[in-house]
């Protein structure tokens, strides 16, 4: 049966010391992925002929934005799979995933707004996209507030993977309403994706910067899921067989 | 002939491991005792086998066919009393009782209630609320629906707890009745109660 | 089913007219958040029939929300969501007819208070039965998706406050679409669509949240 070589790597006491292998590996191409994208972004990218060096900002706030959503999806599918197989691996990757994704979203947040200012004058706008990524961290934020309320880790798994599915049940419903509503006022409403027009540079430029993100984000998730991985596991005779647990 | 069959069963609970690899087999008639200490997962056990709590490990049958992640048959044919009541201070006596045979049977038939409140001495109570009773008369309401119950197998938790002497000897004659009709029951208690059954099994479940 | 829907709703029901006061402070509730907004502004009546559609719907989730924990709460802690749950009566058809009582008694009231709010805000007319139908439109879905929030917050620390935090995001389409048809009306626009995309609110979540809530229940008693 090829279905038990799957579980064979959805078993911790495997996934470990393979995460443990990769992670470095990872972060070396998510560098280098971001070097060049910086570099495009940055030295080879035109300067905008209406909002000048300002616009930079876009390389990091699309990609941010981007991660923002993917890693929801992302986090949502591993809590799903951990409910219906009740497989514990899946579960911790949707636990580990929850901080980087609130960060992205964060990120984006922020550099949205840091783009607002000298762009439109203003350090925020009811804009569509805006308040999408605001909803978007209250939901991050919900994901992890429940977590942290209940004791029992699997117990927690659980709970939070059906509040995970609800909530992208509703994230394209959130996302249009939001659209919906923004057409109504357009008072303060500025479109972003059609501010800067697209050069071929631009979206390469953004587009590496997005693949250095996805690899620091499975970087970086990779080394959490370890870390909850010892803390979960840490009664297991293999967490004890391990060096770094002796030491 | 129904039967019940624990195979290689495992809880954890937080951090402990309650037990692991526990298997018996009960029969028609059969009544088995859980022991053990405080916290040593007597409670546990009887949530897992209510189907309510799923183990870490192992299976639970019921004539040969899988409990956990729901069995209809199961659910009609057990019965569970925990050591919270279920009981709801505000509606009366018949009201709460009615609600609960609803539930576990599909039917609730105003003479079969008034009798199950008359086996355990409560008829004059009927149309109160729950909420003026003492403890011990709200365990016996609670318990008033193994007179209801065409469950073949109940799961009991401590529930001589709370009873005077004339009312744990109720319980007792109404378990071996149970027992003679070709029921099962497991049993958690630390009183000792006499009970006649065909076979009777004791697990210990040591730390 | 429908049977076991129909007992159901009679018992909460039951207790619920057994404990009038819990009704009356969410109803109480609402008109006292609705009536802050102008203390805390401005009660010219031009400002007021501009801020009318959002402060009247917040309120209204607001005081939906405060509600929400009762819904399990109790059945949760004398052990009666135990029976509940091992029972071999659909779990979903139990919640659902748990949520039709909440509806009832948490919800419906405000929706027949609402016209007397609404004028106080000076609505009249079309944007007052608009108020009325959207919000007979809209609170299902919020108790609905409530639902699914109380129960995943059942026996965890910090339940009320939590509760907010998992839901209210969720109820955000429902209260842009619930007063946005307000607005639009005020307008003199086509409420139509708003009230299509509130009942295709209701369907979904009628579809979803059953499901959900139980899910999350038998979590809780694990």
């Amino acid at each position: 049966m090829s279905a038990i070589n799957w579980f064979k790597y959805a078993a911790p006491q495997t996934f470990y010391p393979l995460a443990g292998r990769l992670i470095p590996w990872l972060y070396v191409i998510a560098t280098l992925l971001a070097l060049a994208g910086i570099y495009i972004s940055f030295v080879i990218a035109p300067t905008d002929f209406q909002q000048g060096e300002a616009y930079r900002i876009i390389f990091v706030h699309v990609p941010a934005a981007w991660m923002s959503m993917v890693i929801y999806l992302a986090m949502a599918f591993w809590a799903a799979i951990g409910l219906v197989f009740n497989t514990r691996l899946s579960s911790m990757m949707a636990q580990a995933l929850a901080p980087t994704g609130a960060l992205f979203t964060l990120l984006a947040l922020v550099t949205g707004s840091l783009w607002g200012r000298p762009t439109w004058g203003t350090w925020w706008v009811w804009d569509a996209r805006l308040t999408s990524e605001l909803i978007l961290l209250f939901l991050y934020i919900g994901f992890i507030a429940l977590r942290a309320s209940i004791d029992s880790p699997q117990r927690a798994d659980r709970a939070t993977a059906v509040l995970a599915i609800v909530g992208a049940v509703n994230v394209p419903i959130i996302y249009f309403s939001v659209r919906w509503w923004n057409t109504l006022h357009q008072g303060a409403s500025i479109n972003m994706s059609s501010a800067p027009k697209m050069a071929v540079t631009m979206l390469t430029g953004m587009l590496i910067m997005a693949l250095a993100s996805w690899v620091y984000s499975i970087a970086v998730t990779f080394v959490r899921v370890r870390c909850i991985i010892l803390e979960r596991e840490r009664h297991a005779g293999w967490v004890r067989q391990l060096e770094e647990v002796k030491s | 002939m129904s039967q019940l069959t624990v195979n290689n069963l495992a809880c954890v609970r937080g951090d402990r491991l309650l037990f692991k690899n526990m298997s018996f087999a009960l029969s028609a008639g059969e009544l088995l005792y859980v022991r053990g200490e405080n916290g040593a997962g007597k409670s546990s056990l009887l949530r897992i086998l209510s189907g309510m709590l799923i183990p870490e490990q192992g299976s639970v049958l019921w004539d040969g066919r899988d409990v956990i992640n729901g069995n209809e048959q199961y659910r009609l044919d057990s019965l569970f009393i925990s050591h919270l009541n279920g009981l709801k201070d505000d509606l009366t006596l018949v009201e709460n009782l009615r609600f609960s045979s609803y539930l576990a049977t599909q039917s609730s038939q105003a003479s079969q209630i008034s009798d199950a409140l008359g086996a355990v001495k409560l008829e004059a109570y009927a149309h109160e609320r729950v909420g003026s009773l003492s403890q011990g008369q709200r365990r016996r309401i609670s318990l008033a629906r193994l007179w209801l119950s065409r469950a073949r197998l109940w799961l009991l938790d401590e529930p001589f707890s709370a009873l005077d002497v004339a009312s744990v000897d109720l319980l007792a004659k109404r378990l071996q009745q149970h027992l003679q009709d070709g029921g099962m029951a497991i049993l958690t208690t630390h009183q000792h109660v006499d009970i006649q059954a065909a076979v009777v099994h004791e697990l210990k479940i040591a730390r | 089913m429908i049977a076991f829907l129909i007992e159901v709703v009679r018992r909460d029901l039951l207790l619920a007219v057994r404990r009038p006061a819990d009704a009356g402070t969410v109803l109480i509730f609402f008109v006292v958040v609705a009536s802050l907004f102008p203390l805390a502004g401005n009660p010219d009546p031009v400002v007021l029939g501009n801020i009318a559609p959002g402060v009247l719907w917040v309120s209204a989730l607001l005081a939906c929300l405060l509600s929400l924990p009762r819904i399990f709460s109790g059945d949760y802690a004398d052990g009666s969501l135990e029976q509940m749950v091992i029972a071999p009566q659909p779990l979903s058809v139990l919640v659902l007819g748990k949520i039709v009582v909440h509806w009832l008694i948490s919800a419906l009231p405000l929706v027949l208070l609402a016209p007397v709010l609404g004028l106080q805000y000076g609505l009249q007319g079309e944007p007052l039965f608009v108020l009325v139908l959207s919000l007979l439109l809209g609170t299902p879905t919020l108790s609905l998706i409530g639902a699914i929030g109380a129960a995943l917050t059942l026996g965890s620390r910090g339940g009320g406050v939590l509760v907010s935090v998992l839901v209210l995001p969720l109820y955000i389409p429902v209260l842009i679409f619930g007063a946005g048809a307000v607005v639009a009306s005020q307008a003199g626009l086509e409420v139509q669509a708003y009230v299509m995309l509130l009942v295709a609110c209701f369907l979904l979540s009628l579809v979803v949240a059953p499901w959900a809530t139980s899910i999350a229940l038998r979590i809780a008693l694990e």
